[in-house]
């Protein structure tokens, strides 16, 4: 819009400016900083993760080799590995390597599952039903593999609860905040950019997050808040909030450009600001969806498997601290399904935390589902 | 009959509007009067709700729009850069085509103005809001339910309380851009009596497509072709003895 500059003869009028409302334009400037922050954390995370994988790539491409990829075959190299140990996925999952290679090689803060993977030397089976009582599974120790196995899930609760609100806490503000900079502020070329690059990132392999988390958020995060644990509760909400921010970003965003444009222009019409109209207009307005959009990020935080597996230090501990390291639900079952024991107490029990994780994701879908989609509608069409 | 002592109160001097490089409105000069109504009639696409929208400076949302020219409230130069559009809103409410309830209740959706300018004040809210849904008819057919969902009215409610909405604010002027158009004629009937009514405070312009509603709310009209002003005058000269052969052609519907 340009302006017409000519000197206006009367500025007494009341919408000559006024500069009482600056801590208007505080907030207006915060939420743009904060949102563009966001979005520039989401790419910032994509670069890291590309940089990572950049030498392995070059590699491949400069140092040619026949039978095998050069990823392979260096690793194999440095980790002393079989050849027949091709799968990187199964290198970094400790209970599939070959026992003679103890875990603390390529991954010190896994302390767990080696002393899982040692007390199933001295496995004798006995793990068989009578030990599965109410009182064993409200316990608060998870050992499910020893000769007398101890089936608490307590830790396991709260382990998920950690890492899920941590998750939430820190991912649903981002990906809110950075969904209204994308619909209401952001520059029209920008924001075609942002959109599929977020939602690019929402297909992101988790793995590489869990890599990502595992190797770098890991030391900086215990630099900068001193942790006793370089691997813990925290470090693997971050891991699951960088997984839960594409999905709220993408509904949320959905959402607000359903929002239909005349009420954003009633808005400015009647005097409100840009922020004023996103904040008390938009946002209310696509509330449903926005709920949708942070239940859908719980359940994804709550099911997640591989970063909860890589990035939370994976000790099944009952504390308070989000310092210390966890495991999770869905992280147990990734862990242990693998080579429990067909029908035995353990077997059940992993199963009795899968139908737990079902039925929360169910629900938390189905509620998504039923309920919010109506309420969107309702709200924005009347009745 | 005594002439009526009328005040400019929006000067428009050969204001041009340009979308990109389409240019929408020719050099328009035009008075429009204080507390009065003034009704912008002409074919489609003539530019009667750019020049409106230009008033409270909506073009600004349009990326490709630019504006020539001045255009003044009260004197004011409202393109100059000294001006804060937001507060220039605040004094020039607008009614859209089609009513814009937000998804709120009855009570948040009038008391949205006075709130962004301050006021939390319970009872002092309490009291524009009824003040203002009584000043757009609409107060003794929502009074029992100010809770409920805006998005359960009428049509022809849910403008009047976009009416009651805008005027909320105390707007020195009113923009309406064709505010019966999705009204019955009941409605239609209710919102005309309502300008009637609000134009003993506020300056009004609306747009409209209906000769009888220009005729019986305006007193002054002004007719617009391909983006000019082509006829200003006195709403009964403009229906009865236009001096411009495309005014008589457009008003007795042998336009075109
Ligand atoms: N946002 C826009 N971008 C580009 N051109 C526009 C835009 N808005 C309006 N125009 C063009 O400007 C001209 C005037 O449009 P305007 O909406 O002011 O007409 P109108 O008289 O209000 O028509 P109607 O009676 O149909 O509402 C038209 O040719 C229209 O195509
Ligand atoms: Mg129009």
């Amino acid at each position: 819009m340009e302006q017409v500059t000519t000197p206006s003869p009367a500025q007494k009028h009341s919408f000559v400016r006024k500069t009482n409302n600056i801590g208007e334009r505080i907030i207006e400037r915060c939420v743009k900083i904060i949102g563009g922050v966001a979005v520039v954390l989401i790419f910032l995370i994509l670069l890291f993760v590309l940089r990572e994988a950049l030498p392995l790539l070059m590699g491949a491409f400069s140092q040619p080799r026949t039978a095998q990829s050069s990823v392979e075959s260096s690793l194999s190299d440095t980790l002393n590995l079989k050849p027949e140990v091709y799968n990187p996925d199964v290198i970094l999952s400790e209970h599939q390597a070959p026992e003679e290679f103890a875990p603390e090689v390529y991954n010190p803060d896994v302390s767990v599952p080696a002393t899982i993977l040692a007390e199933k030397v001295n496995t004798r089976n006995e793990a068989d039903g009578d030990h599965i009582t109410l009182a064993n599974i409200l316990g608060t120790i998870w050992q499910p593999v020893s000769t007398m196995p101890k089936f608490g899930i307590m830790p396991l609760v709260i382990g998920t609860a950690k890492t899920t609100f941590v998750a939430i806490f820190i991912g649903a503000p981002l990906g809110i905040l950075a969904a209204l900079y994308a619909a209401f502020f952001a520059p029209r070329r920008l924001r075609e950019v942002i959109k599929p690059m977020v939602e690019i990132l929402a297909g992101f392999p988790s793995v590489v997050i869990g890599f990502f988390c595992l190797l770098y958020v890991g030391s900086a995060l215990q630099n900068l808040f001193g942790f006793d644990f370089r691997l813990n509760a925290f470090v693997g909400g971050i891991g699951l909030a960088i997984a839960v921010i594409p999905i709220v970003f993408t509904i949320t965003e959905d959402t607000l450009s359903a929002v239909p444009k005349s009420l954003l222009e009633a808005s400015l019409a009647m005097g409100a600001t840009q922020w004023e109209s996103a904040y008390k207009v938009m946002l209310p307005a696509a509330f449903p969806g926005v709920f949708a959009a942070v239940l859908l990020g719980i359940g994804r935080a709550f099911g997640e498997t591989m970063i909860a597996l890589m990035a939370t230090g994976n000790a099944a501990m009952v504390s308070t601290s989000i310092g210390d390291p966890v495991r999770t639900f869905s992280a147990t079952i990734g862990a242990e399904m693998g080579e429990v024991i067909w029908g035995s107490a353990h077997y059940s029990i992993l199963f009795f935390l899968g139908v737990l994780l079902f039925i929360v994701s169910f629900t938390l879908n189905a509620v998504t589902e039923l309920f919010v989609k109506e309420r969107l509608a309702k709200k924005l069409q009347g009745g | 009959m005594s002439k009526k002592i009328t005040e400019t109160k929006i000067e428009a001097n050969d204001l041009c509007v340009y979308y990109g490089a389409k240019q929408a409105l020719h050099r328009i000069s035009i008075d429009l009067f204080e507390r009065e109504v003034t009704a912008f009639i002409g074919p489609s696409g003539c530019g009667k709700s750019t020049f409106l929208r230009s008033i409270n400076r909506m073009n600004d949302l349009v990326p490709t729009a630019r504006v020539t020219g001045n255009l003044y409230i009260d004197g004011v130069d409202i393109y100059h850069s000294s001006v804060d559009v937001v507060e220039l809103r605040k004094r020039v409410g607008m009614v859209f085509q089609k009513s814009t309830p937000f998804p709120k209740s009855i009570y948040d959706n009038v008391a949205f103005g006075p709130r962004l300018n301050g006021i939390t004040d319970r009872t002092e809210l309490d009291r524009i809001v009824e003040e203002s849904l009584i000043n757009a008819a609409l107060f003794d057919e929502v009074k029992d339910r100010l809770d409920s969902s805006a998005m359960g009215l009428s049509g022809g409610q849910q403008q009047r309380l976009c009416i009651a909405r805008a005027v909320a604010v105390n707007p020195s002027i009113l923009l309406m851009d064709e505010p019966c158009s999705a009204l019955d004629p009941i409605s239609t009937a209710k919102v005309e009596e309502l300008i009637l009514e609000l134009k003993k405070q506020y300056t009004i312009v609306i747009v409209t497509h209906n000769m009888q509603q220009a005729a019986r709310v305006s007193e002054y009209t002004a007719f617009f072709y391909m983006g000019h002003l082509v006829e200003y005058d006195k709403t009964r000269k403009i229906f009865t003895n236009p001096s411009k052969k495309e005014t008589e052609d457009y008003v007795t519907g042998r336009f075109g």
